[in-house]
Parts: structure tokens; sequence; C-alpha cells
């Protein structure tokens, strides 16, 4: 390990850092970000809900856009897996069907991003899952 | 200058004086336990442990030690309000609470700082009744220690390391367990300790005493069948009369020898005049080694004196590799003897066995001296008993005499007669002194100018002097108290740059004035000071003043020995040094 | 690549570790790799919660789940439910006592709260033994900040105006401290971190430093720089071995880094740190006991002046803090004295760490802003008394401290306000006591501890603490006066007055806090030779009350000396000469049938 010489590295040091990091310090307050809940039944996981889980975390990443992703247990919604619940803070949660990774982007783009809708919501009389 | 007011008194003082010192200055004594000073000869003990001296001083949130808190402009100090007299009482009387009560049966009895303190507070009474710590006892053959008695004045334990570092006592344990002690609570006889013996001089109670060996003498006395002979050191003649109220500072030559004779020794004999004799085969050691160096030889140099038998146990103990330095030269204690046993008895036609050897010493080491296997014949040894000042003002009275009431008498001849040089053996620089004077003499063939080496009096620690021996420059030391020798024998061992050809060493402050067997000084100096000024002033007074000029010296040469650092001297007035370094042995 | 989705927060603390918390961690490794998803979990040992009643504690992130006595044989369910389900473990959740739910996010369990973490800020969070999580959480900023920007006197004036005071007890404003170390001159100065934790049940330090040692090397770091100082000595108990490990890695991560050594980070300024191991002994928590301990000596204290800052460690100039002090040091300079010095009270700024303990719910390690009450913190914080019982007193600042009553629950605690209540911060310890405690007895054990960390030094401490402790033991076997009464009072107020060092001036305190705050209770001991609590033996014996026994026969037969009898199904009794007390029946009566008289 060569030494850190300037406080300037130190600070290049902490944000290439950082990162490793990041699920901890989001989990601080998570009520001040997105969160993304992933049902993570065996329902969801047969559907590919662990694999639109990873790809979205990276996608979300490239957008850097602080999300906390958690995984959760069966939303209930089992014939429209995957599911994923999306809180936005200051809004209910609204949980989305059958999504795929171009859903995954497009729930990412324009409704978190951009506040626009996006097909698939589950309409229901809602609780989230703790 | 630092303006503060103590009992409604205003007082100035120089800055850095503690309270203590200023209250004094202003007439107000604050009693104290376990502060000790002796002025002027770096020796302070301040661990402001006892907390006799408190006192309130305005603002203040807790009551403040008077030895060891400075002086502060605008101070406000109070000694002897409620609150300081009420803290005061209780502190002395939880002293007491774990002190043992046997004031009458102790050796300190009359003599404590302690008794003195309760009296003075007038206490009548100990409120606490509560467990007392109580120790293992123990003694070497010149101390005795009853830690029971101990107050944790830590008096002994900068004594033991700071002046002497010997570092043979420390506290140990915690709490209510605390008390000072050699490492692992082993017998001091198995520490480093060399028996000098200064912390029974400084301690303010009956902790640590000396080994009493009156009864011994008083028994060899009352046997017909022994013949008693007593030496009594330089030092001895201007501090006993203390012990009968008389001045600090008072000669008491004559009444001593008196007395003496009055116990019943059957001669009495001084130790000035082997001091005497010390000198001869010294001086001639130290001329010899000078002259193998002159000549391009090989000789170890400086010399050091070994008439201090607490010195001569420290270089044994912490300085193994240099027993080549010090002085072969018996102490004069022990030249006595050998010259009493071997050269005396024969003239007086008795054997060594029936013959007892009493020394009156200045000195705890000595007793422990004495006992030496090579200071011994078959068992018999050539000083039976060492007693100290101290132990021969009690006899005197235990034998219902009072030395105010002597007269002066003379001591026995032949080993009774001294000159001035053998007096100021008591002071520190007196051997050194003494030994200039006949080395002079016998190196230069020439009579000496002055007699009076003033450059190596004095009570400091270390003095050093360059003489002229007639072109020769001869470098010296004087230093008392075994931190300072210890100075110097490092110094030595790394190539000696001052280039110190002889180096007189004393274990006690001042020298044997200032001895441990000495009558208790209680931390005032200027009582060694006054002893001091009395050995010169003997000095002065005599009619002889070069050891080498001591008829009775050149007699015995002519008659005995033949000559200094003859055979016959090497054999019975030199001895030898053994490596007696303490290991630590881990078990 | 796969992405970490989840991250195990595991406790590594002492506390903790003891209760197999190293299993825990091995047992998660092992069986996330049985399912393969080992690149999708990190398992983190971090240092201390504070929660140490409910240890193990195992966090699970982003989620927050916050599972407690976590055994290594539930690891296994936490993955195949939690982890690979997203279903939490319910039953290893923490069950609010008040309402019986079970709450499953820290920041909704009372405990946490109302607390406020800044010395602790990482402790719990990172893995101590990595630098990088350090580094990420913005480590060594503090000291690149002073190193770059600030002169040395910008940095005492900052910590001086955060209104940061001394963590160890005493409360000194530490900006003042270090400017009067600042001061001297010298060729060489020492900066010292007091990690000797001495107060029985204060564990505030040794979690830090478990937990987040690089924050204690930044500060030092910082400090030398301010006093002008190269070396740093971190002195603490070898008890403390994990504390111990987790210093050493770290002290040799930053020096890898050249956070500590030659020219850090291109500055010019040097500064390295050493360990110096300490045998415990309480009294070398006193700074000037503390030196002479590193020097070889006797750890005793020394009548100060002088001041470490002008004569300490081998004579020269020396700055002691306390490692709570050290560890608000770097956060005070990355988020600056303004920050800090709005929490807090008017006097006495920032947080305070106690080590909570006692009979209450939730015992652990909390932080909290000064000037927080006692109700909050045993109430909320604490879940109040144990069983329903009630309060009785609360010991601060341990054996230097004293018992404060339900008149002081709304006092707001700080330096100043504890001080005047007649107890004092001390290093933190904060112990409940209910009507079970007899004050007597609890003033009789605090001096037993001072007795036996008494350095024997002076004779107040030395002779004084032992009487009060004799005549303490008099009074709780029945044999007190009122005149003992008195003479306590006394000692004690002269003790206080008297005594060399901060140990033997505080010692009297529990006694003369009980003498002030439960004088009826002393009173009844020697008057009525009565103990109300049941616990000083001599004083008490049991009954069984007729109408509350069944007759079972259960005490009966836990007796050991065969003290009780009685025909079944009929009122049992118990023969006092026989019976010794031991409390074997009381505590296996379900009836309550077995009265303390």
């Amino acid at each position: 390990m060569a030494k850190v010489k300037s406080l300037a590295e130190l600070k290049a040091m902490r944000e290439k850092l950082q990162s490793n990091l990041d699920l901890r310090e989001k989990s601080n307050d998570p009520d001040s970000m997105v969160q993304v809940k992933v049902a993570m039944a065996t329902c969801g996981i047969a559907a590919g809900a662990k694999q639109v889980m990873e790809h979205m975390m990276e996608k979300a990443d490239e957008m850097k856009l602080k999300i906390v992703f958690t995984q959760t247990g069966c939303m209930g919604y089992c014939h429209a897996e995957p599911t994923i619940e999306v809180k936005v803070p200051g809004k209910d949660p609204v949980v989305f069907g059958h999504v795929d990774n171009k859903k995954a982007d497009e729930i990412l783009s324009k409704y978190v991003l951009n506040n626009e809708l996006v097909e698939g919501i589950i309409p229901v009389n809602y609780e989230t899952i703790s | 200058m630092v303006k503060l007011i103590i009992d409604n008194r205003p007082v100035e003082v120089a800055e850095g004086t503690t309270i203590l010192k200023a209250a004094r200055q202003a007439g107000i004594h604050i009693p104290t336990l376990c502060y000790f000073e002796l002025a002027g000869m770096n020796f302070e003990n301040k661990p402001g442990g006892c907390r006799v001296c408190v006192v309130e001083v305005e603002g203040r949130r807790n009551l403040a030690p008077a030895c060891a808190t400075d002086c502060m402009e605008g101070m406000v100090v109070h000694t002897n309000s409620a609150r300081v007299l009420n803290a005061r009482r209780t502190v002395v009387e939880l002293i007491l609470s774990d002190h043992p009560n046997d004031c009458l049966q102790c050796e300190k009895n009359g003599d404590c700082e302690l008794q003195a303190l309760a009296k003075r507070l007038g206490i009548k009474e100990i409120p606490f009744k509560g467990t007392q710590s109580t120790y293992k006892k123990d003694c070497t053959l010149s101390v005795e220690r009853d830690m029971d008695k101990c107050v944790m004045c830590r008096r002994c334990e900068t004594m033991c390391n700071k002046i002497q570092s010997v570092g043979a006592l420390s506290a140990i344990n915690r709490g209510f367990n605390a008390v000072v002690s050699p490492a692992f609570e082993e017998h001091l006889g198995d520490s480093s300790c060399v028996n000098c013996g200064q912390c029974v001089q400084v301690c303010p109670v009956g902790a640590l005493t000396l080994v009493d060996n009156i009864s011994d003498v008083a028994k060899a006395l009352a046997d017909p069948t022994k013949t008693v002979v007593v030496q009594t050191a330089p030092a001895v003649r201007v501090a006993l009369g203390e012990e009968f109220g008389m001045e600090p500072g008072t000669i008491v030559t004559g009444k001593l020898a008196a007395a003496l004779r009055r116990l019943g020794f059957n001669y009495v004999f001084d130790t000035d005049w082997s001091a005497d004799l010390t000198i001869m085969e010294e001086g001639t050691e130290l001329l010899g080694r000078v002259k193998k160096v002159l000549n391009g030889e090989k000789a170890t140099l400086p010399l050091f004196t070994s008439c201090c038998p607490g010195w001569v146990s420290f270089f044994e103990k912490n300085f193994p590799d240099m027993l080549d330095y010090p002085s072969t030269a018996k102490s004069p204690q022990q030249m006595f003897g050998a010259v009493a046993k071997n050269f005396f008895a024969k003239k007086i036609g008795i054997d060594r066995k029936d013959m007892v050897v009493v020394s009156i010493m200045p000195c705890l080491a000595k007793k422990s001296e004495c006992a030496r296997e090579e200071f011994a014949v078959n068992g018999n040894r050539d000083v039976d008993f060492s007693l100290t000042t101290r132990e021969l003002a009690h006899m005197i009275k235990q034998f219902n005499l009072d030395l105010n009431e002597m007269p002066e008498e003379d001591f026995d001849s032949p080993l009774g007669s001294s000159t001035g040089a053998a007096v100021i053996f008591g002071a520190t620089g007196g051997v050194m002194e003494a030994a200039l004077r006949t080395a002079y003499e016998i190196q230069t063939g020439k009579t000496l100018p002055r007699l009076d080496f003033t450059e190596v009096r004095g009570l400091d620690g270390v003095k050093t002097a360059t003489v002229d021996f007639n072109g020769l420059g001869v470098n010296v030391a004087v230093c008392y108290g075994l931190a300072n020798a210890r100075a110097m024998m490092e110094e030595v061992r790394n190539g000696n740059p001052r280039g110190f050809h002889f180096v007189e060493v004393m274990a006690c402050p001042g020298g044997c004035i200032g001895g441990a067997g000495q009558p208790y000084h209680h931390g005032n100096s200027d009582i060694i000071r006054k002893r001091m000024e009395a050995t010169y002033r003997e000095d002065a007074g005599k009619p002889i003043r070069k050891s080498h000029e001591n008829p009775d010296i050149v007699a015995i040469y002519k008659e005995y020995y033949g000559e200094p650092c003859g055979h016959l001297s090497h054999e019975q007035l030199h001895t030898h040094y053994y490596d007696r370094s303490t290991k630590v042995e881990v078990k | 690549m796969t992405k970490i989705k989840t991250h195990v927060l595991c406790c590594g603390g002492t506390g903790c570790k003891a209760s197999a918390s190293d299993q825990i961690i091995d047992e998660f490794q092992n069986i996330l790799k049985e399912k393969g998803l080992q690149d999708e979990v990190q398992v983190i040992r971090t240092g201390c919660f504070g929660f140490c009643e409910k240890g193990p504690i195992v966090k699970m992130l982003p989620d927050n789940t916050f599972y407690t006595q976590v055994k290594p044989t539930d690891v296994r369910k936490i993955v195949e439910e939690h982890i690979i389900k997203g279903r939490k473990v319910t039953d290893l959740l923490y069950l609010d006592p008040e309402n019986k739910q079970h709450v499953s996010d820290s920041k909704h369990m009372g405990f946490y709260k109302k607390q406020l973490r800044i010395a602790l800020r990482n402790c719990g969070f990172i893995n101590p033994e990595n630098i990088d999580e350090c580094i990420s959480r913005g480590g060594y900023e503090g000291l690149g900040k002073v190193l770059s920007e600030m002169t040395p006197q910008q940095v005492i004036d900052e910590i001086t105006k955060s209104g940061l005071r001394g963590r160890g007890g005493a409360g000194f404003p530490t900006g003042v401290k270090w400017g009067l170390c600042a001061k001297n001159k010298a060729d060489q100065k020492y900066v010292v971190c007091n990690a000797d934790e001495g107060d029985p049940g204060a564990f505030m330090d040794r979690s830090i430093m478990e937990g987040d040692p690089h924050s204690i090397i930044e500060a030092m770091a910082i400090c030398g720089y301010s006093i002008g100082a190269t070396k740093g000595l971190v002195y603490i108990r070898a008890e403390y071995p994990l504390a111990i490990h987790r210093l050493q890695v770290a002290i040799s991560q930053a020096r890898e880094y050249g956070l500590l050594g030659k020219d850090i980070l291109g500055s010019g300024f040097d500064f390295d740190i050493e360990l110096r191991y300490g045998a415990g002994a309480f009294v070398c928590g006193e700074e000037t006991a503390l030196i002479h301990s590193m020097e070889g000596k006797r750890g005793e204290p020394t009548f100060k002046p002088p001041f470490p800052a002008v004569s300490g460690y081998l004579e020269k100039p020396t700055n002691v803090n306390n490692v709570e002090t050290f560890a608000n040091v770097p956060i005070i300079i990355t988020k600056g004295a303004d920050w800090f010095n709005k929490i807090g009270s008017e006097k006495s700024k920032g947080t305070k760490v106690f080590a909570l303990a006692g009979q209450i719910n939730n015992v652990g390690l909390i932080e909290v802003p000064m000037g927080t009450t006692l109700r909050e913190i045993i109430y909320e914080i604490g879940g109040g008394i144990k069983g329903g019982r009630q309060f009785k007193a609360v010991q601060t600042g341990g054996p230097s401290g004293g018992c404060l009553t339900t008149k002081h629950l709304d006092t707001a605690i700080d330096y100043d306000s504890l001080m005047a209540a007649g107890s004092m911060m001390g290093s933190g310890g904060m112990v409940v006591m209910d009507e079970t405690s007899c004050m007597v007895a609890i003033a009789k054990f605090y001096l037993e501890f001072t007795c036996e960390e008494s350095c024997g030094k002076c004779s107040p401490c030395r002779i004084g603490n032992k009487r009060m402790l004799e005549i303490l033991d008099k009074i709780t076997k029945g044999n007190g006066t009122m005149e003992d009464l008195q003479e306590l009072r006394n000692l004690a107020g002269v003790i206080k007055d008297t005594a060399l060092c901060g140990l033997g001036q505080t010692s009297p305190n529990p006694v003369l806090s009980t003498l002030d705050n439960f004088w009826d209770e002393y009173v009844e001991h020697v008057v009525d030779k009565k103990c109300r609590a049941g616990v000083c033996k001599q004083l008490m014996h049991y009954e069984i009350n007729p109408e509350k026994c069944i007759g079972c026969g259960a005490c009966a037969r836990v007796c050991p000396q065969e003290a009780i009898s009685g025909e079944k199904k009929m009122a049992h009794h118990i023969d006092n000469m026989k019976c010794i007390k031991c409390g074997a029946c009381h505590e296996k009566c379900k009836f309550g049938a077995i009265e303390i008289k």
C-alpha cells in the first residue's frame, strides 16, 4: 500500500471506497431515499427476481441514483412475479408486476427519476410489508 | 517576590516558596510528619502524603498541603481555622489508629516525631478502633525493620533511592496494606541494601531502628576473664554531647574518655590513632599508584578511599568490575581491631580470644563491617562489637552516669594518641585533607606551606580540586551520598575524563558526622554543620596535625610493621574486595 | 459481477464475543457459502452496538433488522428466512417490554430513540480492523484538515470553542488543557491517551477502542500537532486484550497508509503512537499516577502542580486525555466547533456515553446529549426498572460518585448539575437501584472498592477509608451507634478535604450522598437494627406468611439447613435458629409467602 500523501488524496480515496459502505450509509436514513423492495420468495426467485434486482442495482449505480434495495418475502402477487415495490419519499408506495430488465430500466428512468407513470402498477388497497 | 497573608499576617517571600516555609518566616510553625529536609544538602522528601500540614487557602475547594503548595500572589492562608484543626487532628488520629501503642517499649521512645506530634496536638484518645496492619519483622546486622510502625512518610525510600541510589526500599502493596519494603518482601539483608542506615536516621518513628548491641557489650564488661578494649571514632566526640543536652558542636573528647573508663573498659583507645595509620597506608598506596603512572607503568587510578563500610558494600554490590579501584587499606575501625588483637594483645601478653574489642561509631554499617568473615581469625573477630553514638549515650545513662559531670581525661597509650588529621576523618573531605597533608610531604619532601585544604571542606555533595604537588597537579574529588558516588564511579568507568587521581567517598550526608548512628538530627542540617565546625576546631587545636608525625604511628612502624604497605601491613592492615552483586533470580 | 445486497453486521465487542459472536460469524460464512451467497452478502465484524443486555447483536442491512440474543444455531434460520426469502425471524426481534410487540428496526426501539451517537458514531457500523471502512466514513479527514488548513493555535481554539470537556470525569476543558501544554517549550512532548478505564461497570472506552480505534489515533495525532508533540502513548490496561489487538491493527494500518509516522499527508508533521500496558489499577486513571506507571514507577499520584502539561512523562510536557474525549475530537474538527457546541447543555457540550447497569430493563452502553434527564435515561432508554419494581436510587460516577434519588430524576445531567447534586459525572458509570438495594450496603460496596484501589500514599485515603469501611461494616452487622454515624460524616468530610488525589478526595462521595439522601435507612440500621431491603443478613430474617403459604413444601426441599417444617397443604414455618439466611426458600416460593422481616 502506497502512503496517502495529501488531504486531497485521502478524499479521493474516500470517494473510491465509499461505495463499499453505501449500503450501510443508506440504511442509516432509508426514508429520505427511494426504497425498492423486491419480492424474493420462491415464486419471485423462480420468475427471475434475483436477476432483475441485480440488474436494477447496477443500473441505479450507473444513473447515480441513491436507492435502497431490500429483499422482502412474498407480496402475494404470485401471478405477477417478479414484483417490486417502489417508495419515493413523500409518496405512497407503488407495486409493479412482471418486472423484467426492460421494465426495471423504465421504472428507474421514468417513475423514479421523472415521476412519470409506468404501466404495470398493481392497484390495490395496499399496506407495505415489513 | 510574592505577597500573601498567613493567619492575618502579611508575608512576603520569594517566588517558589512553599506555604510551609513562608509560614516559618512569619513565626508560624505548621506541624509536619512526612516532610523532611536537610537544607543546603540537597535532600528533600516532599511526597505530600501524611496530610498533617494541611492549611486552608481561601477560594480553594479543599485543604492544601503546606509543604507542597507554593505561595501565590494575594493568597490568604489560614493555618489554625476550625476546619484545619479538625482535619489535622483527625488525620493524626487516623495515623495513630494504625500504629502500635507501645511507646514505652519502643526504641524511638522520646525521639519519635509521631509521639511529639500527638503530644503537640494534645491527643488523649484515638476515636477509631480498627484493624492494624502487621508485617514480618526483619533485620540485617545493622538495621531492624518493624513495619507495623511505618507511617508511610517515604523518607527512607527517598533516602535509599534518591540520595543513596541503593534502591533497596520502596513502597509496595496498595491501600491499607501499603508499606515500604524491599522488593517481593525479601529480607533486607538479601536486597541491595548496603547497611548505610540512613533510612534509620530519617525514620520519624520506630519502624526502622538500629540493631542494639548494648547488652553484648555489657556482658563482655561484666566478664572478668575478658580484657575489653574500646576505640572511639572521630565523629562521636562532636555529637555525643547532644544526647546529654549539650549544644550541637560541643566537643566532648575528654569527657568521653572518662565515661568509657567508668563504664569499665580496660583500655580506652581512639580510632583516631588508627585513622592516622590509615593515612600512612592509603597515602602510600596512592603515591605508589601515581608514581607507577608517572613512570609509564600501568596502575589503576583514581584511588578511592575505603574507610566507609557503606560505600565498600555499595561498590562490591554495584561495581564488581571495578574492585581494583578502591584502596585495599582497611577502615580505621578494622585497622584498630587488627592492631589490637595482633600487636596489642601480644604486647600485654594475652590471647586474642580473651580480648574483646568494642568500637564506638557514628555508623550502622560498622556493625556489619566488623562481622565480615575476612575480619576474623578462626571466628574471632578483630572488632567484636560496634556500638553507635546513640547506644553509647544510652549505655552511659544506664550505668547511672551523666556525661555533663565527667572530668576531662586522656585516652590510654599506645593506641590513643592522634593528630588533627585523624580528627577530621569525621567530616566529608577530611580523609582527603588528611591524606593530602601526608602525601604532599612524603612525595615532595617539603613541608606544607598551609595545612588547611579549604577547597575540600564544606557540605557540598561533590567537591573537586587540583592540588599542586610541587609541579605535579593532583586531581581530587570528594563526595558523600552514594548516588554521587555512583555517578563518580560511572564517570571513571567511562574513561575518567576529568583525570582524577584520588577520590574520597562517604555514604552519609556530610560524612560520618551525619552518620546513621549519630544522635537524630531530625532534618536540621545546622546540627550537621555545627558538628563539622567542631571537627575542624578540634583539628586546629591539636599540636600535631599530620598523620605521619604521630609519634606512636612512627613507633609502631619501627617496632612492628616496618614500613607502610610492607609485608606485615599487607597481611594485617589491608583487605580484599569481593563481587557481592545482588543477582535477581527468577524463581 | 454480483452485487452485494445485504450486509450482516455482527457485534465483535468483548461482551458479544463472550456470548459466541465469533461462532455466529463463522456460521454465517459457512452457511452463506453453502447457499452460494458469499458474494451477495457481506458479513462484518463490528464494534459494540451498546445494547449489551440483548447481545449478541446481529444487524441486517439495508433494512435495519435488529436481531438480539442470537445463538450460532439461529444463523441457518436467518440465512434461509431473512436473506433468501426476505422474511424476518420474529423470534429474534427485540420484544418491547411495554407493549409486548416485536420491534424490528433499532430506530424504533426505546433504547436507541433518544440516543445521539457521536463518540460511538462508528461503533457497530464499521469493521474496526479495516482502515478503508474508517476512511470511507471520513476517517483521518480531521487530521488532514488540521495539517493542511489550520495552525496549531487554530486547532486549540476550535477545540476550546467547541466546549469539549474531559470525559474521564473531572470535565476540564480540553482545549484549555491543550493550550497549557502547547505553551510549554521542550525538545519532546507527549500525547497520552488514558485508556485505563477503571470504574467498575464502565466500558465505554473499551468499546470505542474496540469499535473505532482509528478515531483515537486520529485524535491523538491532531492533539500532537496542536501541542507540538511527535509521540503518542496509549496507556491501556492489559485486561483489554481485544482493544489492544484492535489498536495494534489500527496503528499498523495507519502507519502503512502514512497516517502515522514521518511526514504525515505530506505536511512535514511526524507523529507515532506506542501502547503501554497497565495492570489495571484504578488509581492509574489519575494522570500523574498514570504517568508514573508508564515510567515504570509505582503507580501513585503526586501533588499537582507541577501539572503534566509542564512536567509529565519523563518530565516532559505531556497532555493526557481520556479515550472518549479523544473520540470526539476528529468529528469536531470536520464538522466544526459550532456544530458541536449546539449539542448539550449550557456548560457541558456534546454528548456523554454512559454504561447503564443495575436493576434496569435495558442494560448497555448509551450515548445521549448532555442535559438529558435521569428520567429519560432510566425510563425511556433504560426501559424502566426490572420486574416493575420501584426506583430507589441511581449511582453515577462510579466509586467517586454518589447516589441520587427520585428527587433528582428530572435533573438535566451534566458535569455541573451532577456535582451540585452531590455526585459526579465520572467516566459515566450509571447503576440503577430499586427497593431491593440497601443503601448502606451500597456505600460499603463502593468503599470496599476504593479501599482496595487506594494507592496508600496519603493517610486520609489509606487509613481513613479503611476506618469508614469498618464503621459501615459495623452498621450493616447491627452494631452501629449514632456516634458512628457522626464519626462517619466527620471522617468523610476530612477525607474529602485532605486526600492527595482525586481518588481519595471523591472516595467519600458514596457515603456522603447516601448519608444525605438515605439518612433514614442508616438510622434504621443503627436504631431499629433493621435493613428494609433485606440485604444486610444480620439485620433480617425470613418469615412465612401463613395467609399466602399453600403448604407445597418447595421451600422445605431447597432449605440446606432443614430449617423449614410444616404439614403438607398447611402453612410452613421457619426455625430462625437453624436458618442461615441463604435466601434459597425466598427465591423458590412462587407465592411470595416467604417474607423478609
